[in-house]
């Protein structure tokens, strides 16, 4: 199935049929998630009604962590596989990610200044964390970094793997350190410790923010190979009196996904 | 064994001759040290308390600025294509650059690094202990920042970017080396963060060389 989506035509036929869906879907679980966090769900005995904050800060914490895992596979298929839609997917991911982690870094710094007097502090799992908002930023800053785009997609491919030993160091860091931040709740051995009542809006809003992540993905994988597409037509329909192209330009159809467009049309 | 050993005297060879890498490196550790007392005043109890991280920061920031000379110079006259098709591995190569940055970079920075703990109010009984979480812990940024000069060989930014991606990385051996430090003055032992600092050195020997090859390699598809 993943060499069937190798074909960039391919992927835009089924993701110009999925992503109404998706768009859709996001919205109306969202929704769903939104009401039952804020008005369904109980305030906490000692927190009151600033534990709701936990509804956006969990999941956009989640889907951090769960980005940069979809970028580093994408990295490694497409380091491996050279699987052409494998760098441009993990490109597009990246931002993504980056957003997720800053969101979840505001609303704990918003959720930390009530609960724990401060706005920030250096514990294992906030400084973990801004590491990895770090490499997402130093991801992203590499593979825009060269003239060359398939020379900063490999280099961000290797640079993905090796950062990825900041993931398992995120997860434990409140179990191997004497945190702040609480333990957790959720995925750990044995139960949940958490309530239905709550866990059921955290649940939802990780779904909705899934679909959110999936949604932009394919927005931005679509808009990624038109942007292509359009470099390839325009090089390839220049007229014999232009001035000759610009080195970025000039690079951009050896790429193997302008290839595979080109072939595409 | 020849080749891995040729490679590295060539190199210490090229970077004692140009010169430039240690006397930079060690002018900008200096500077940057002397410049601490300025900006938060010359009382002994403040600078005392902070002088690890002050002399552990201004090494870190000094190693990052020779890194991009790593590879690029030999990237750019073909020099790196030859060293990739020779027989000695490409790892065993980047691991005798490596070296011998560290020895041209790293080196000189722990042997200095006494003459300045006088500068910020290092307690005496700690110098032995910042000598030494330097002498263990630069040969991890030689290698870590090994990496990140492979990453961005031929990048518009090369500076820029190789100090947005390598700080991160940093971040480890400055906690346990500084900390080692820290420990040493105030009394406590600094065994453990000199034995954590020097596992991160053991655990970057054999991975930042095979990272590094595998960076150049797309670097020189």
């Amino acid at each position: 199935m993943i060499s069937r989506l190798a074909n960039p035509a391919r992927f835009m036929r089924l993701s110009a049929a999925l992503l109404p869906w998706c768009a859709w879907a996001t919205l109306a679980v969202t929704a769903l998630g939104l009401y039952l966090a804020l008005f369904a769900a109980p305030a906490d005995y000692q927190q009151g009604e600033a534990v709701r904050i936990m509804y956006v800060h969990v999941p956009a914490a989640w889907m951090a962590l769960n980005v940069y895992l979809f970028v580093a596979v994408a990295s490694a298929v497409a380091l491996v596989w050279r699987h052409p839609l494998a760098e441009i997917a993990a490109r597009s991911a990246a931002s993504i990610g980056a957003a997720f982690t800053f969101v979840c870094l505001t609303t704990g710094s918003l959720w930390g200044r009530p609960m724990w007097g401060a706005w920030w502090v250096w514990d294992a799992r906030l400084t973990s964390v801004l590491v990895l908002f770090f490499l997402y930023l130093g991801y992203i800053g590499l593979v825009n970094g060269f003239d060359d785009p398939a020379r900063g997609g490999r280099a961000g491919s290797v640079l993905a793997l090796v950062g990825v030993v900041n993931l398992p160091i995120i997860k434990f860091s409140v179990d191997w350190w004497n945190t702040l931040h609480q333990p957790a709740s959720v995925l750990r051995l044995g139960k949940p410790t958490i309530a239905l009542s709550m866990l059921t809006p955290l649940l939802v809003m990780a779904l909705g923010f899934t679909l959110l992540f999936a949604t932009l993905l394919l927005l931005r994988m679509r808009a990624e190979l038109n942007e292509r597409k359009a470099l390839a037509l325009r090089l390839n329909t220049r007229p014999a009196t232009a001035p000759p192209p610009t080195r970025a330009e000039a690079a951009a159809p050896a790429h193997p996904g302008g290839a595979a467009i080109r072939q595409a049309r | 064994m020849a080749g891995f050993l040729g490679l590295f005297r060539r190199d210490l060879r090229l970077a004692l001759r140009q010169g430039g890498d240690t006397g930079l490196v060690l002018a900008f550790f200096v500077l940057a040290v002397v410049l601490f007392p300025f900006g938060v005043g010359p009382e002994a109890e403040v600078l005392a308390r902070v002088a690890a991280g002050i002399l552990w920061v201004a090494a870190l920031l000094a190693a990052l600025l020779s890194l991009d000379r790593l590879f690029q110079p030999d990237y750019e006259d073909g020099g790196l294509d030859l060293i990739a098709l020779s027989p000695l591995p490409l790892e065993l190569a980047v691991l005798a650059k490596c070296a011998a940055h560290w020895v041209a970079t790293g080196l000189p920075l722990a042997l200095v690094s006494p003459a300045l703990a006088f500068v910020v109010d290092l307690d005496p009984r700690a110098i032995a202990t910042l000598v030494a979480s330097l002498l263990i812990g630069t040969p991890a940024l030689s290698l870590v920042g090994g990496v990140a000069a492979a990453l961005t060989l031929g990048a518009r930014r090369q500076g820029a970017l190789l100090s947005l991606l390598v700080l991160p990385l940093y971040v480890p051996p400055l906690i346990f080396g500084a900390g080692a430090v820290e420990a040493s003055a105030l009394g406590t032992g600094a065994r453990v963060d000199l034995l954590l600092l020097a596992a991160l050195t053991m655990a970057a020997l054999p991975l930042c060389p095979w990272a590094s090859a595998a960076a150049l390699r797309q670097a020189l598809e």
